[in-house]
């Protein structure tokens, strides 16, 4: 059931993703005053339209592929920079290592959406720096799980006896140490990214992600607010698609970390 | 108990003295710190005297110094907009926080641990299916989405409660409710898995073989040994349980430190900005003292370490 319903879920958002151009009944950012405010199942726009007539179906549509495509390309990010600073911490154990996880300490007492949302007002706003900003946030999960796995798998006896073959750091690191923590930063990656959808949505919902007119389903929840006395629709659906989004991610994470990883808990 | 509480202070300290580093960092990020501190409306030819007033002329070193002893002063700075200390300004919002922060860690413990627990003692009821559908779609559904369509329902349709604000009971009620939805899914979840691992442990037979009855079983043998994966959980949590109440109190325009940190970052009024982040990055450290420290009340094992 978890899994089918994850799998399902996700696919649909995907899909969503990637087929919107072909889905979307509307230009996304098309206006038509005439049209504004129409409530869902109106003809020829079944979701309704928005305060300046603009498909509703058209820019969840759009939203889903703004939202996945910040979500992949921060794990992806993070997974790659995170898995590796924790490799290298789990296995070299000097002091460059201590230092690392210490930073990871402290960045972990600043809350994930806080630090984003101040990086992101520093440096500047704009779709390259929330992937920038919420990655900054996000990759000391990585490190710490990495790092804690690769502790314990170096220590097993086929590391250890292809260490007293004589096999070099690298190749010993990426041949035998790395496949066997890769489960890891792949249950990892995957509760992460429903966390870094939901973060970006909640980033441009207070206004420090991504700007209007760009569909985004937080900064659409942003200005439904004006709205909600008489247009309940502009905050149900951008909303029930983010939540639908994170809930079959969240799935199939859950159903990934009992099929590959039992012990691990994040 | 002593040594051990005096390492996990001076771990503390440390931790403290990092996230002010962190903080000082922070404000390099965007290359010339002069910008985020300057009134908006500044003329081309004021920057200099700016730069100079603050002392972003000096040597890093020297102006990291200045930054820490100030901030050990509890001196961030001037609020660009009100004109007013800015750690003073965070502290007068403080309490507010608090307040909503509390409410919804009391709805956790009132709700979230009775059911984690129930549903781990009657395991594959309806209750325990309820609950498992409930904890999941609590984990993914966002606050901010989850607060406005409970204003939709409650303020909008059926005029219960105020949609935001702040001077009653009523006011407190949907804030606290969003606060602790996401905290509340995970510790029931969690509190349902280490009361089951418990349960499975031998002492758990040994109690019942011995005659004991279910409530003294579960009361005193379980809950006691599976608190100790909860109250971490709890502790670690407690940083995203303050990054929510940013968004909630945003929501329902609740007079808090979140609320404040959003117009402040807005208004790009830094000062205020470094004063809160700070704040709250050592009010997250304390409650992980905090737990720490409980740790060894719970299991007297961890003093000895």
């Amino acid at each position: 059931m978890k899994k089918w319903l994850g799998i399902g879920l996700t696919a649909a958002a995907f899909a969503a993703a990637v087929l919107a151009p072909w889905l979307a009944p509307h230009d996304p950012l098309a206006a038509d005053f005439v049209q504004s405010l129409r409530p869902p199942g109106t003809p020829g726009h079944p979701l309704g339209t928005d305060q300046l007539g603009r498909d509703l179906l058209a820019r969840v549509l759009y939203g889903a592929r703004l939202a996945l495509f910040i979500g992949t390309c921060t794990v992806l990010i993070t997974a790659m920079v995170g898995g590796l600073l924790g490799l290298v911490a789990g296995f070299v154990e000097r002091w460059p290592a201590a230092v690392l996880m210490r930073i990871a300490d402290v960045q972990l007492s600043f809350p994930f959406i806080l630090l984003a949302m101040t990086i992101n007002a520093i440096v500047g706003l704009g779709l390259r720096n929330i992937i920038l900003s919420l990655s900054a946030a996000g990759w000391v999960v990585y490190a710490r799980v990495v790092r804690g796995e690769v502790l314990s798998v170096k220590q097993r006896d086929y590391v250890q006896a292809a260490a007293a073959l004589g096999t070099g750091r690298a190749r010993l690191l990426f041949r035998h140490v790395l496949p066997n923590v890769a489960p890891s930063i792949i249950v990892v990656a995957s509760l992460q990214f429903s966390a870094f959808i939901v973060a970006e949505a909640a980033i441009s919902f207070l206004g420090f992600g991504v700007q209007p007119p760009t569909p985004a389903w937080g900064s659409m929840l942003s200005e439904s607010r004006d709205f909600l006395y008489f247009a309940w629709w502009l905050a149900a659906f951008p909303g029930a698609a983010l939540a639908l989004t994170a809930l079959g991610v969240n799935l199939l994470g859950d159903w990934l970390r009992d099929t590959l990883d039992p012990k691990l808990r994040v | 108990m002593r040594a051990y509480v005096l390492s996990r202070v001076v771990q503390t300290a440390l931790v403290v003295f990092l996230s002010l580093t962190a903080v000082f960092a922070m404000m390099r990020l965007s290359g010339d710190p002069v910008l985020l501190f300057m009134p908006m409306d500044i003329q081309a030819k004021d920057v200099n005297e700016f730069r100079e007033r603050l002392g972003f002329n000096d040597p890093l070193p020297v102006q990291y110094w200045h930054f820490v002893t100030g901030a050990l002063r509890g001196d961030f700075g001037e609020s660009l907009r009100y004109k007013q200390d800015a750690l003073g300004l965070v502290l007068e919002r403080l309490p507010a926080t608090l307040l909503l922060a509390g409410a919804s860690l009391l709805l956790t413990v009132g709700i979230a641990l009775p059911l984690g627990v129930v549903s781990a003692v009657r395991r594959n009821s309806l209750l325990d299916h309820v609950g498992t559908v409930a904890t999941v779609l609590g984990q993914a559904t966002p606050g901010f989405w989850l607060g406005l369509m409970l204003i939709f329902l409650f303020s909008v349709k059926l005029r219960w409660l105020p949609t935001g604000g702040t001077g009653s009971v009523a006011h407190l009620v949907m804030p606290a409710i969003v606060l602790a939805a996401f905290f509340s899914a995970r510790i029931a979840r969690l509190t349902r898995s280490a009361v089951l691992d418990v349960l499975g442990e031998e002492y758990i037979l040994t109690a019942r073989a011995k005659g004991l009855g279910e409530g003294r079983v579960v009361g005193k043998h379980t809950l006691r040994n599976s608190a100790i994966p909860i109250v971490t959980l709890a502790g670690l949590e407690a940083g995203q349980l303050l990054g929510g109440a940013v968004i909630t109190e945003t929501i329902f325009a609740w007079p808090g430190l979140g609320r404040l940190t959003v117009q402040a970052l807005l208004n790009r009024d830094f000062p205020v900005v470094l004063a809160a982040v700070f704040l709250i990055s050592v009010m997250y450290t304390l409650t992980n003292l905090l737990v720490d420290l409980l740790y060894g009340w719970l299991d007297p094992r961890v003093r000895l370490r």
